[in-house]
């Protein structure tokens, strides 16, 4: 194999000063996907490999987050470009998704349960602790499977859970809403931001706007799917694409599959994390999910209304549906003044082209979505100093 | 914010189950993930089970990787 001897382990190889501290020495799936030696040998070939620029897209803020953390860019060659892509849903959730919990915080019955991450979203009337500060009763929950318990426990109060996410997020929402049912809760709601991956790849490719050689798939969000979604990128738009897990040692070798593909001009959907991912998906996930949503048209914060990319709750489901509570929002998806969110999140800009980047809007003060949320370019490029 | 970690399944009551990871102990819940069994590690999102890991095919992916990267180092 065309790989050069491992390069020593001098100041570029940071990796090799991570602190390995697992209790279980043998556990597999934390140290020997984090080991310092794997991570320096996929890089070289990664360098060594590498035949010209490529712009690589990583379409989940897992990844981004990935490549940040564990310093992963400095061991890359800067011909290899990352683009970060939609896939936070924090980020891509818009504006009028917001003004709906606006709404139903005016509630004074209603009681909003929501990841921490929604929390400082700033929305065109402040953000959800700005509604907690006056007044709303706002919970922060780990797990849908949580807020349904505080429902189950007052009964006199109508608990909404937030739900946003990915193919990843949507089945639990789904198992939570038919659990609902199965305990006859009547004071429990959902506001439904699902939202599906493939379509905005699509809309993203066929865009033009950002040339992309070949995309890092999103390994929670295929956990479910499976490889089935994404074959439409390598098989009509000749794009490589590899499914691929979050460690460093993962992240690196995705890369590197995604590099051989097109040396060998190929492209084809490919796993790397089959610890995790089965072609096939996890098939029972996907029916409760089809089961309890169907798709609908949705707007995506940067990338506009994008055809049946959102998830709605069917008419069979309705009175778990929070939307009922509240009449319809007609509010444009985007009008924060100088956020370029919009332009990020497309991959044509970076934050630091952004006029109010880290002196304006900073993760304490957001302005924008992408600095909000923990995975958003904007706030992963702040707090790693890019 | 879709982060899921690894955890090993303890104990397993009903839909519910305790899982571990580095000494944290966490009640997760199985609707999506038939035929767990204790012992089994499964990947966690938001306290739910969304797959159950293979250690086969770790283990595959280490030993295929560990061969490209020995014949990094012999070259
Ligand atoms: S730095 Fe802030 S205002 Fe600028 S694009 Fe990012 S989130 Fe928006
Ligand atoms: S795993 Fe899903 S939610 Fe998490 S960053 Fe990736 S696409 Fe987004």
């Amino acid at each position: 194999m065309n790989c050069p001897p491992t390069p020593p382990r001098n100041s570029l190889c940071i990796v090799s000063q991570w602190n390995m501290t697992n209790p279980d020495p043998s556990d597999i799936y934390f140290d020997s996907f984090r080991d310092p030696d794997r991570v320096c040998r996929l890089a070289a070939c990664i360098r060594r490999e590498l035949a010209g620029p490529i712009t690589l897209m990583e379409v989940c803020g897992t990844h981004t987050m990935s490549v940040h953390r564990f310093g992963l860019r400095d061991l890359l060659p800067t011909e290899l470009k990352l683009l970060s892509g939609p896939g936070c849903p924090v980020c891509v959730t818009p504006n009028n998704y917001y003004e709906q919990v606006r709404l139903l915080a005016q509630n004074r019955d209603v009681v909003l349960c929501s990841f921490g991450d929604l929390l400082r979203v700033p929305g065109r009337d402040g953000s959800l602790e700005d509604l907690r500060v006056n007044g709303a009763d706002v919970r922060v929950v780990y797990s849908p499977a949580q807020a349904l318990e505080f429902a189950l426990m007052d009964p006199l109060k109508k608990f909404v859970f937030l739900g946003i996410g990915f193919e990843t997020t949507a089945p639990l929402t789904a198992a939570v809403i038919e659990s609902a049912q199965n305990e006859c809760c009547g004071n429990f709601f959902v506001l439904s931001g699902h939202k599906i991956m493939p379509p905005p790849m699509r809309a993203l490719v066929e865009s033009g706007e950002v040339a992309i050689d070949g995309f890092l798939c999103p390994g929670h969000v295929s956990v479910i799917t499976g490889d089935a979604p994404y074959r439409f990128l390598a098989e009509e738009k000749g794009k490589p694409c590899v499914i691929a897990g979050f460690e460093p040692v993962d992240v690196l070798q995705g890369l590197l599959m995604l590099i051989r593909q097109r040396n060998e001009r190929r492209s084809a959907v490919e796993i790397q994390y089959t610890r995790a991912v089965r072609p096939e998906g996890n098939p029972k996930a996907r029916e409760l999910m089809q089961r309890v949503f169907c798709e609908s048209d949705d707007d995506w914060r940067g990338l506009g209304r994008i055809p049946l990319s959102g998830l709605r709750i069917r008419e069979e489901y309705v009175a778990y549906n929070a939307a009922q509570l509240i009449p319809p929002v007609e509010i444009p998806p985007e009008d924060l003044s100088g956020c370029i969110c919009h332009k990020i999140l497309r991959g044509i800009a970076l934050p630091n082209e952004c006029a109010l980047f880290g002196e304006i809007c900073v993760p304490d003060r957001p302005r924008g979505a992408c600095m909000a949320s923990q995975e958003g370019t904007c706030s992963i490029y702040y707090r790693y100093g890019r | 914010m879709c982060l899921a970690v690894p955890m090993k399944v303890t104990q397993i009551v009903g839909p519910n189950c305790t899982a571990e990871m580095s000494g944290i102990t966490a009640r997760v819940r199985l609707d999506l993930v038939p035929d767990v069994r204790v012992g089994d590690y499964v990947i966690v999102h938001a306290g739910y089970a969304i797959q159950r890991l293979d250690e086969q095919e770790a283990l595959e992916t280490l030993s295929l990787l560990d061969e490209l990267s020995a014949h990094a180092a012999e070259e």
